[in-house]
């Protein structure tokens, strides 16, 4: 088609302007497609934070705040769980496994977490996977500890090391428990969910140093010094929340009733696909809203570039009688014009694809060795596709501006443009 | 109508608007074949009008413009865009080209909007690049400029390669408005001549709008358009 070769040769001759215009499409679609990505990705490994558990279970308090802190370990629980509601619904006939955690301690500002060796059998997250250890194994003593990648990462752990854990979460200045360090017996690969920032001990870790204190505070004059510990009663007499693993997932709501009509206490159980999408509607204004200023961000560029066409249009006005002289139609100028935006929209489309290709290639190795984010090295998803083609489709109705200002102009000047 | 008439006007009336008088009114006015017509008329006497009729690009308020066997004034816009194509040749007074073409790119503009051009120079020079660079070597422009871009041209060359591609296809009229306003003394004459020549060689007529008198001589017939546009005179009365 000899008018898309004549618009790309004259596009070619006034590079140096529409390159600019095309650089500014290239990085708007960029940015949208970036935010589209970084959207997607997170809601996935929000969505994988935890996998293979069919219920979460806490004291009554509403689903979302229940997954905040049993599962990304932020703010606290108002009510703990006794143990022996967790026994009972540990034992149920329907429930394969039961998970305890307890939760109020931090170490510099990392979530303590009070566990079992199960938490490491059974616990699963993204695509069903299991936590392996980059280093050491499970904690076996009660003043070992378990540390999530970042936390070694971060706080440049290794095996061996020896750590102190604080009173409460948050803030400096918590008491600290430090007449009880702890010992570094394993350390996890990087999974891209909050078990990274997680400080993992046993139940009994949790009674042990708590055995003096009481209040918040430690019990003066009263102290019991670590080696002395297991002479004590270190069984759990609360937790905090449970992840629950059944036989068969076609029990989930029968189960789910059972805990919530628990007797003994007010129960709260969760499934937690369904927690986690009420919490993404939550988090989902802020990524709406930078959607909304990215796709603004490429009606700006779009902008700039029909702009730049309308106002080179005056300069090609006898460029214009020219064609029509040696028997252009106006619907031939039309077109022409048309495809002047068109070429530098689908040209940007194509910059901005494969300028975040780049970026996303360049991040990869940090993303995945520094956060577990496993970066999908795909050109374009389906999802991307459609954005790109609703960028397209509004670059194709921008371009018509100058389209018809050209047809109108053409047909005004006939073959000779009063300049 | 006669055979030898390339362009017969008769009774041509043309307005800008309904609330303007007249820019145009012509009695009568004839290109013969292989006529070589200057038109003379200064500035304001309605001469890209006539242009504009000449090549379909404007339709009068009434009145005839004979084009060979077809009646313009019958044609729809699309079908006045194809006979332009396909029957007349263009030369502008300056910037005649496509700048980000070659010269012979530019030559060979007419062919790709009218199949009965691109099959008359494919015939004449074998291919239509043939034909291109054979009219390009009758105006004097050598192999090495034939490639260049347009805007690399002299205005001399320029206007050598805008001839070529009027020509190209063989059709039968050549339009030239002031197409040597823009050169020096020596070379208008010179350019004349070959545009003279070639036509002469196409067979095309030629009709050349001009407002200098000098240039006449070489014509077999001067036109002064005031005489012609009886709305002039009316404006110039009033």
């Amino acid at each position: 088609m000899y008018w898309l070769g004549l618009a790309a040769r004259s596009a070619w001759n006034r590079r140096l302007t529409l390159g600019l215009t095309l650089a500014a499409v290239a990085l708007s679609v960029a940015l949208l497609l970036g935010i589209e990505r970084v959207r997607h990705d997170a809601r996935a490994s929000f969505a994988n934070s935890v996998s293979g558990t069919d219920l979460v279970v806490g004291a009554r308090t509403s689903p979302i705040q229940l997954m905040l802190y049993a599962v990304f370990r932020i703010g606290e629980a108002t009510n703990n769980i006794r143990w022996d509601a967790f026994r009972a619904i540990a034992g149920d006939r329907e429930v394969a496994w039961a998970i305890p955690l307890s939760l109020g301690d931090s170490h510099r500002g990392y979530p303590v977490l009070g566990t079992t060796a199960a938490y490491f059998d059974h616990f699963r997250y993204g695509d069903q996977r299991q936590l392996t250890f980059a280093a050491g194994a499970p904690m076996r003593g009660v003043f070992d500890a378990v540390l999530g990648s970042e936390v070694a990462d971060k706080l440049g752990y290794r095996l061996g090391g020896r750590i102190v854990l604080s009173h409460g979460i948050g803030g400096v200045g918590l008491p600290q428990h430090a007449d009880k360090p702890f010992t570094v017996a394993g350390i996890l690969a990087p999974t891209g969910t909050p078990v990274d920032r997680t400080v993992h001990v046993l139940l009994e870790a949790i009674a042990a140093i708590h055995l003096d204190w009481q209040g918040g505070a430690p019990v003066p004059g009263f102290s019991v010094p670590a080696q002395y510990v297991s002479k004590f009663d270190l069984s759990p007499k609360e937790i905090t929340a449970a992840l629950i693993g059944l036989k068969s997932r076609a029990a989930v709501f029968r189960v789910q009733r059972r805990i919530n009509e628990y007797a003994g206490e007010p129960l709260l159980a969760v499934l937690p696909g369904v927690a986690l999408d009420q919490l993404w509607e939550v988090v989902g204004m802020v990524e709406r809203t930078l959607l909304a200023v990215s796709a603004m961000v490429v009606a700006v560029g779009l902008a700039g570039l029909v702009a730049v066409i309308l106002a080179g249009l005056n300069e090609r006005r006898r460029e214009l009688a020219i064609l029509r002289s040696v028997g252009a139609r106006p619907g031939g100028i039309f077109l022409l014009l048309t495809i002047d935006g068109l070429i530098v929209t689908l040209l940007g489309c194509a910059l901005g694809v494969l300028l975040l290709a780049a970026l996303a290639a360049l991040a990869r190795p940090l993303a995945q060795s520094r956060y577990g984010l496993e970066i999908h090295l795909q050109l374009v998803s389906l999802d991307e596709l459609r954005m790109l083609g609703a960028v397209v489709l509004v670059g194709l109705l921008a371009s018509l501006i100058p389209g018809y200002r050209a047809y109108r102009l053409s047909l005004a000047d006939g073959l000779t443009p009063r300049l | 109508m006669n055979a030898n008439l390339v362009v017969e006007l008769k009774d041509l009336v043309f307005r800008w608007s309904a609330h303007q008088p007249p820019c145009l009114d012509i009695e009568s006015f004839e290109l013969r074949a292989d006529e070589r017509v200057f038109l003379r008329g200064p500035s304001g006497s309605g001469k890209s009008t006539l242009l504009g009729l000449l090549g379909g690009v404007l339709a009068p308020e009434r009145g005839s413009i004979r084009f060979l066997d077809a009646e313009l004034t019958r044609l729809s816009p699309r079908a006045r865009d194809r006979f332009r194509a396909d029957h007349v040749g263009f030369i502008f007074q300056q910037f005649n080209l496509i700048p980000y073409l070659s010269a012979v790119d530019n030559v060979l503009l007419p062919c790709r909007f009218s199949a009965r051009r691109g099959r008359l120079a494919a015939a004449r020079g074998k291919s239509w690049q043939g034909e291109a660079v054979r009219l390009m070597s009758h105006l004097d422009l050598e192999t090495a400029l034939q490639n260049r871009p347009a805007m690399h041209l002299s205005v001399g060359q320029q206007q050598r390669v805008a001839a070529a591609r009027a020509l190209i296809g063989q059709p039968e009229l050549v339009i030239a408005d002031e197409p040597t306003s823009a050169l020096d003394a020596e070379r208008q004459a010179a350019f004349l001549d070959l545009l003279l020549r070639e036509c002469g060689d196409a067979g095309a007529t030629l009709l050349v709008v001009g407002h200098d008198r000098r240039l006449a001589d070489a014509f077999d017939r001067e036109v002064g358009l005031p005489s012609l546009n009886r709305a002039g005179a009316l404006r110039e009365a009033a």
